[in-house]
C-alpha cells in the first residue's frame, strides 16, 4: 500500500486519464483540468492520514450478502424499445462506426 | 375557492378524498402556477400538460366510481430528470441525453403511477447530480423562489425550487451527498434522504452507487412521511434495497405531533459540525432551535465524530470513482448524444470522445478524470482504497454517537443561499457545501433536512440536519414533526407563507429582519 | 501478411522448454442471463433478448442469477478447487462498442473458486497435473458484425453492428497456474486440458459444452524458456483458438514461431495474437500493455456472494463421476488396452459403449461395433455415432451373432436395417430372412451341387490340397446368400469330399 504523500498531477497524465475515460479534451480543456485536479487531490489526499492498515474498507454501508435471483425468464424489451435510443441503426442492431482496436 | 397550490399534499389529498375538489382541477391550478411563475424560476425541463390532465381526469373517473384510491390519489408531484420516466424526456440534466425518453419507469415512477399520483413534469438539476447550486445543469440554472438572483441548492434545486414555489406540493429527488437535504435548507423546504437501500434504485440514473438515494422533497414533514410510504421498500430489480418492512412515516410523523414526542430524546449536537465556522445566522437558528428542542423536554447531548473530518476528502474520492464507471455507458452507440469528429477517420473510438466531450460539462469531466485517476494502477490504494477505509470509521462514529444518543442534529448547510455565479468558479468551495451532509450518505444513515428559520442578516431560509441510526428513518419524521410544529407556533405560520410572491412581473430580493 | 519462419519443432524443444498457461471460458447454459431475467438463447432475432440492464440504459441494475452460482460452484468442485467463503464481483473497465456498460461485471480479488487441479491423461500414457488457479464468474459482451470489407473481419470494414442478445450471458473463466514440464507433449497438453475441460462441463450439465458454437473457449498462453536458465520467457496469449485440434496446432505453430525469434536474436512482444484457421498460423493482435488498466474495483450494485460451507456440500454431492476416474474404472471394468479405451474415448463413444454393455453385450462386441461399422456409417454420413442406432439394439444384434443366428457379415446388413428403421435387429432378420441357415441338410444339399460342378477342385482335395476346398466354400456361400455359417459350411466340404482332417 502506498505512503506517498499528496502527488501532484501532470498534463500528460491528465491526457492519459482523458484517453482511458474516452473523453477528447481540447488543449484549454487539459490545461485547466490539470490545474483544478492537481488542487484537488492535494486535498483528497489527506484520507491516507487515518487509512491505516487495520482498518477495514466498507464498500457497502449496509452488510447485505447472497441476494439472488431464481433463474426465471423475465419479459424483456421489445426490439423497438431496445432500439428506441439508437443514434444509428441497421434493421435490429446497433450501428457504430469502424472499429480502430481489436478487442 | 382556496388557492389550490397553497395546500400541503396531505390536505389537498383530504380534499380530494371528500371530492370537494377534482384532481384536474388540482392539476390545473398547477399547470397554471408554472406557466405562471417558471419562466423566472426554471424548476421544470419538461412540463405533462395535457398528459397530466388525462392522468388526473382518468383518476377522478375511478373515484367517482367508487374504487378505493391510497392516501396520495390524484395529487400531482414532480419528478427529479435523474429518474426515468418512460412517457417523459429523462435528462439527468445533461446535454448527453437532450430529448432521451427512456423505454421504462424506474421503480420509484411506477410505484408513484401506481398510487395514483399525477407525474407534473421532471424537475433541473446539476448534471448528473453533480454539483451543490444546480448551476451545473446543460439547461441553465434554476433560481431560489426566495431570491431570484440566488441559488436554489443542489443538485436537486429543481425539486426543491418546484415546491418552495408552490408549483407542486410534493417532489421526488435524490440524494448522494446532500442534494435532498441542502436544497431543502436553502429554499425552506423539508427533503429526507431515506436509509440507504430504503428505496429502489432501479431507473435512477447513477452517480455514485454505493451512496445514492431517492427520496421525498415537500413543504412539510408529513407530506413527505405520505410520500416516502408510497416509494419505500424491496425491490427484486435493486440488489442493494433492503427487504425491511417498514413502518408508515405519516404515522410515525403524525406521532411527533401528540404531546410530549421529544420528552427524554437525548438529541446529539455533533461537535465537528455544529456550526462553528459557519453563517452567523445559521449558527444562530440552530442554537435557537436547540432551545426549542430542550424546552419540550429533549436533553441536548454533545458528542464528537472526529473522522468527520475526512468525510469530505472520502466523498470526493469515492464518488467521481464510482460516477467514472457508472457514466462510462455515455457512448453514443445505444442510446444519448452521438457527435462525429469533424475530421477523419471517423472510428468509434473517435465518436465516443469526441461525443463525451461535447455532451459532458466540465464539472463531469472533471469529476470522471479525477475518479479515473484514483482508481487508475498504482493510486487505487492510496486514493479510492483509502477512502473506503475512512467510510468505515465515520460508521463507527455515528455507531459511538448513536449509543448515547437518539438523533444527530446539525445545520443542513453552512450558509444560506449564496448568489448565482459566486462559487462557480472554485470546485473546492462548492465542494465544501457538503460538509454536513455528506456524512450520512457515507454511512449510509438516513438524513432528513427542515426548515428552522430565516437568516437575519439577509432574510433567507436556514435548515437544520437530523439524522438517525439506519433502518430508524421513523425517529426522523417523529421528531421532525414535533420541532417543525414548536417552529411553526413560534412563527404562528409555515415559513414558506413568507416567501416572496413570485407571480408580480419582477423579480424580488427578499425582505431583511425576518422573524 | 508475410509468413512467419518457423523453427524445427524438435529443434525448438531442444534449445527451449515451453512453458504454458491457459484461459478457458465457459458459458453456462442457465435459461436467463447473469445479471437479468432475460433469455439466454442462442439463435435468437438480434435484439430481441434485452432489457435496461444488459443494455446498459441509465438506470440499469444487476440481479446475481442464482443457477448460475450454483453451476459455478460445482464447476469449481469438480476442478478440486476451494470454494470462496466470501467472493465478490468487481467491475473490469474498459470501452468497446459491444459492452454495453462499458464495463463488465466480473470478478477481481474474490473469485467463487480458487486453487484447484486437473489431471489429464496423454495419448502416450503420461499424467500431468494442471493446477487451476481460479475459476471465477463473469458475463459475456455482445456480439458485433463488421460490414463492407473483404473478409467480415475488422480491418477495412466500412461500419458495424452490434447485438446485445449475447451481452450479459454467463460464464464461468478457468485460469490455469503456469504449466511447465510439458516439453515436446506441449501441443497435446492443450487439447487434452481443454477437452477435459469440455467433458467434465458436459457431465455437469451446466453447458452445452460445444465448441463450435462458442460454449467452450480457449486462450493459450505461450513462452519459452532458454534450456540452462531459470527466467521466464515473454508470453503471447492466441485468443479464439475454437476447436481443439486448433488448440494443439496452435500451441506448436507458437512454440515454433518464438523459437525463430529468439534463434535469430530477436525479442518476443507480449501481446495478444489471433489464430488463422485456414493458414494454421497467429498474427499480431493488440499490444498488451500497462495501458490495459481496467481499473478494477468491487461492484457497488452487488452485495457480496458468501455460499454456506452446508451448500457446497449439498453440491458436492451432486458431481457426478469426474471423468478421468471414470476412464479408470470403465478400462478396468471392461478389460481393455489403454489404447482399446482411447479408441473408444477418441470417437467420444464412451456413453454408447457403456449403456449397450448394460445392455447386455461384452465389452469387446460393444467396442467392435460401435468404433468400427457404425463409426464408419456415421462418418459417411456426417451424424455423431449415436444417433444412427441405439445401444439396446446394437446389444441385441451383437448377441444375435453370439448366438449364431447371424455371421458378421449378416450382421451388418442387419445393422443397415435397423438404422434404416425397419425395426429391431430380430424384426429385420425375420423380415428380410437374413437368418444364418443352421440345418445341415440344406447346407449339404447345397455342397453336393458344387462339388459336382467343380470337379477338379474336388479331386484336389481328394488329394490332400484342402486349401482349394476354399473355392467351394465361396461358391457356397453365394448359393446360401451368405445365410451360412462359413466354418460349417467348410466342415461339411470337406466331410463330403471325404478328406480326412
Amino acid at each position: 500500500m502506498s505512503e506517498t504523500s499528496a502527488r501532484e498531477i501532470s498534463a500528460e497524465q491528465v491526457a492519459h486519464l482523458a484517453n482511458l475515460a474516452r473523453i477528447d479534451l481540447s488543449p484549454d480543456e487539459l490545461e485547466s483540468l490539470t490545474k483544478e485536479l492537481g488542487q484537488i487531490v492535494e486535498s483528497v489526499a489527506k484520507v491516507q492520514e487515518v487509512a491505516g492498515p487495520d482498518v477495514p474498507a466498507t464498500s457497502h454501508p449496509l452488510p447485505l450478502t447472497n441476494v439472488f435471483r431464481a433463474d426465471e425468464v423475465r419479459p424483456s424489451l421489445t426490439v423497438e424499445k431496445a432500439l428506441s435510443g439508437a443514434p444509428a441503426r441497421e434493421g435490429d442492431r446497433f450501428k457504430v462506426a469502424t472499429i480502430l482496436d481489436e478487442e | 375557492m382556496t388557492d389550490l397550490t397553497r395546500l400541503s399534499a396531505a390536505d389537498l389529498a383530504d380534499k380530494l378524498a371528500a371530492r370537494e375538489v377534482s384532481s384536474e382541477e388540482a392539476v390545473r391550478a398547477h399547470l397554471d402556477r408554472i406557466e405562471s411563475v417558471d419562466a423566472d424560476v426554471h424548476a421544470f425541463l419538461h412540463v405533462a400538460g395535457e398528459k397530466a390532465l388525462r392522468t388526473a381526469a382518468e383518476i377522478d373517473g375511478r373515484r367517482a366510481a367508487g374504487d378505493p384510491l391510497g392516501a396520495l390519489a390524484g395529487v400531482p408531484i414532480a419528478i427529479k430528470d435523474v429518474l426515468a420516466t418512460e412517457d417523459m424526456p429523462s435528462t439527468a440534466g445533461s446535454k448527453i441525453l437532450e430529448g432521451w425518453i427512456p423505454p421504462y419507469d424506474a421503480t420509484v415512477v411506477r410505484k408513484l403511477r401506481e398510487a395514483d399520483l399525477v407525474p407534473l413534469g421532471k424537475t433541473n438539476m446539476d448534471e448528473f447530480a453533480m454539483g451543490s447550486s444546480t448551476e451545473h445543469s446543460a439547461y441553465g440554472p434554476t433560481r431560489n423562489p426566495w431570491d431570484l438572483e440566488r441559488i436554489p441548492g443542489g443538485s436537486g434545486g429543481g425539486s426543491a425550487a418546484a415546491v418552495s414555489a408552490f408549483e407542486a406540493p410534493l417532489a421526488l429527488g435524490s440524494d448522494t451527498g446532500g442534494s435532498i437535504r441542502q436544497p431543502a435548507a436553502v429554499t425552506g423546504s423539508v427533503g429526507v434522504k431515506p436509509t440507504y437501500g430504503g428505496v429502489s434504485r432501479y431507473g435512477a440514473i447513477a452517480l455514485a452507487s454505493s451512496l445514492d438515494q431517492v427520496g421525498p422533497v415537500s413543504r412539510s414533514v408529513l407530506d413527505a412521511g405520505l410520500l416516502h410510504d408510497v416509494i419505500s421498500g424491496h425491490d427484486p430489480l435493486d440488489s442493494t434495497s433492503l427487504s425491511d418492512t417498514w413502518p408508515s412515516m405519516a404515522d410515525a410523523a403524525r406521532a411527533g405531533r401528540r404531546d410530549g414526542a421529544l420528552k427524554g430524546v437525548r438529541v446529539g449536537v455533533i461537535r465537528e459540525i455544529a456550526g462553528d465556522g459557519f453563517q452567523a445566522g445559521v449558527k444562530q437558528r440552530f442554537d435557537e432551535s436547540l432551545a426549542l428542542l430542550e424546552s419540550a423536554g429533549a436533553e441536548i447531548v454533545e458528542v464528537s465524530a472526529p473522522s468527520f473530518e475526512y468525510a469530505v476528502a472520502a466523498y470526493y474520492l469515492i464518488l467521481p470513482a464510482e460516477a467514472s464507471s457508472n457514466l462510462a455507458r455515455f457512448d453514443s452507440v445505444r442510446f444519448g448524444l452521438r457527435v462525429d469528429p469533424s475530421d477523419p477517420p471517423v472510428t468509434v473510438e473517435r465518436v465516443m470522445s469526441v461525443t463525451r466531450d461535447a455532451g459532458f460539462g466540465p464539472e463531469v469531466k472533471r469529476r470522471i478524470i479525477l475518479g479515473t485517476y484514483a482508481l487508475s494502477a498504482g493510486y487505487y490504494d492510496a486514493y479510492y482504497g483509502s477512502a473506503q477505509k475512512v467510510r468505515t470509521l465515520i460508521q463507527r462514529d455515528f455507531h459511538a454517537a448513536f449509543e448515547k444518543v437518539d438523533v444527530l442534529v446539525s445545520p443542513s448547510a453552512p450558509t444560506t443561499a449564496f448568489k448565482l455565479g459566486e462559487k462557480i468558479d472554485d470546485p473546492m468551495a462548492m465542494y465544501l457545501n457538503d460538509i454536513t451532509t455528506i456524512p450520512a450518505n457515507l454511512a449510509g444513515v438516513p438524513g432528513m433536512g427542515l426548515p428552522i428559520g430565516l437568516a437575519p442578516e439577509d432574510g433567507l431560509p436556514v435548515g437544520m440536519q437530523l439524522m438517525a441510526p439506519a433502518r430508524a428513518d421513523a425517529r426522523l419524521y417523529t421528531y421532525g414533526a414535533a420541532l417543525e410544529q414548536l417552529l411553526e407556533q413560534t412563527w404562528g405560520g409555515t415559513l414558506l407563507s413568507r416567501a416572496p410572491d413570485l407571480s408580480a412581473t419582477e423579480m424580488f430580493a427578499s425582505e431583511e429582519g425576518a422573524v | 501478411m508475410a509468413k512467419a519462419d518457423l523453427l524445427d519443432y524438435e529443434k525448438a524443444l531442444e534449445l527451449y522448454e515451453p512453458v504454458l498457461g491457459f484461459e478457458v471460458h465457459v458459458e453456462l447454459n442457465t435459461k436467463t442471463k447473469m445479471f437479468c431475467g432475460c433469455a439466454n438463447e442462442f439463435g435468437s432475432g438480434a435484439n430481441t433478448n434485452t432489457c435496461p440492464t444488459c443494455l446498459g440504459l441509465p438506470g440499469g441494475m444487476p440481479q446475481v442469477n442464482e443457477k448460475a452460482i450454483e453451476s459455478s460452484i460445482r464447476l469449481g468442485l469438480a476442478l478440486g478447487c476451494d470454494i470462496a467463503e466470501s467472493s465478490r464481483f468487481a467491475r473490469k473497465n474498459y470501452f468497446y462498442p459491444d459492452l454495453a456498460k462499458n464495463f463488465q461485471t466480473s470478478q477481481y480479488d474474490e473469485p467463487i473458486a480458487h486453487d484447484g487441479s486437473l489431471t489429464i491423461e496423454l495419448e502416450n500414457g503420461r499424467e500431468i497435473t494442471v493446477e487451476i488457479e481460479r475459476a471465477h464468474m463473469e458475463e459475456d459482451a455482445g456480439k458485433l458484425t463488421h460490414v463492407g470489407g473483404a473478409t467480415g473481419r475488422i480491418q477495412g470494414a466500412d461500419y458495424s453492428l452490434v447485438d446485445f442478445n449475447r451481452g450479459g450471458v454467463p460464464l464461468v473463466e478457468i485460469v490455469t497456474k503456469i504449466i511447465e514440464g510439458a516439453e515436446a507433449d506441449a501441443p497435446e497438453v492443450g487439447r487434452t486440458y481443454v477437452r477435459a475441460i469440455r467433458d467434465i462441463v458436459k457431465a455437469l450439465g451446466v453447458s452445452n459444452a460445444r465448441m463450435e458454437e462458442g460454449n467452450v473457449r480457449c486462450d493459450a498462453n505461450v513462452s519459452l524458456r532458454r534450456r540452462g536458465t531459470t527466467e521466464l520467457g515473454t508470453r503471447t496469449e492466441t485468443k479464439n483458438v475454437n476447436s481443439l485440434r486448433s488448440i494443439e496446432r496452435a500451441v506448436r505453430y507458437e512454440i515454433q514461431r518464438q523459437a525463430a525469434i529468439l534463434e535469430a536474436g530477436g525479442t518476443i512482444v507480449q501481446e495478444t495474437r489471433h489464430w488463422h484457421e485456414d493458414t494454421g498460423t497467429t498474427s499480431a493482435g493488440r499490444p498488451k500493455s500497462d495501458a490495459d488498466d481496467y481499473r478494477y474495483f468491487p461492484e457497488p450494485d452487488l452485495v457480496p456472494v458468501a455460499p454456506s460451507r452446508e451448500w457446497v456440500e449439498e453440491l458436492r454431492g451432486t458431481l457426478p463421476e469426474q471423468p478421468a476416474a471414470r476412464r479408470k474404472r470403465l478400462t478396468a471394468e471392461w478389460g481393455f488396452t489403454a489404447l482399446e479405451f482411447q479408441d473408444v474415448a477418441n470417437a467420444d463413444l464412451l456413453d454408447e459403449v457403456e449403456a449397450t454393455i448394460a445392455a447386455g453385450a461384452t465389452p469387446a462386441a460393444a467396442r467392435k461395433w460401435w468404433t468400427g461399422e457404425i463409426a464408419r456409417l456415421a462418418n459417411a454420413q456426417n451424424v455423431p455415432a449415436g444417433t444412427l442406432v441405439s445401444p439396446q439394439h446394437v446389444a441385441e444384434l451383437a448377441g444375435l451373432v453370439d448366438a449364431g443366428t447371424l455371421t458378421d457379415r449378416l450382421a451388418r446388413q442387419v445393422l443397415e436395417g435397423v438404422i434404416a428403421g425397419e425395426g429391431r435387429p430380430q424384426e429385420v432378420v425375420d423380415a428380410r430372412g437374413l437368418a444364418v441357415v443352421s440345418d445341415d441338410g440344406a447346407l449339404i444339399a447345397a455342397i453336393d451341387e458344387a462339388l459336382a460342378a467343380q470337379p477338379d477342385v474336388l479331386a484336389k482335395i481328394r488329394d490332400g490340397k484342402v486349401q482349394a476346398a476354399g473355392a467351394v466354400i465361396g461358391a457356397v456361400m453365394k448359393a446360401m446368400r451368405g445365410q451360412a455359417d462359413a466354418a460349417r459350411v467348410r466342415e461339411l466340404v470337406l466331410e463330403r469330399a471325404g478328406s480326412a482332417e
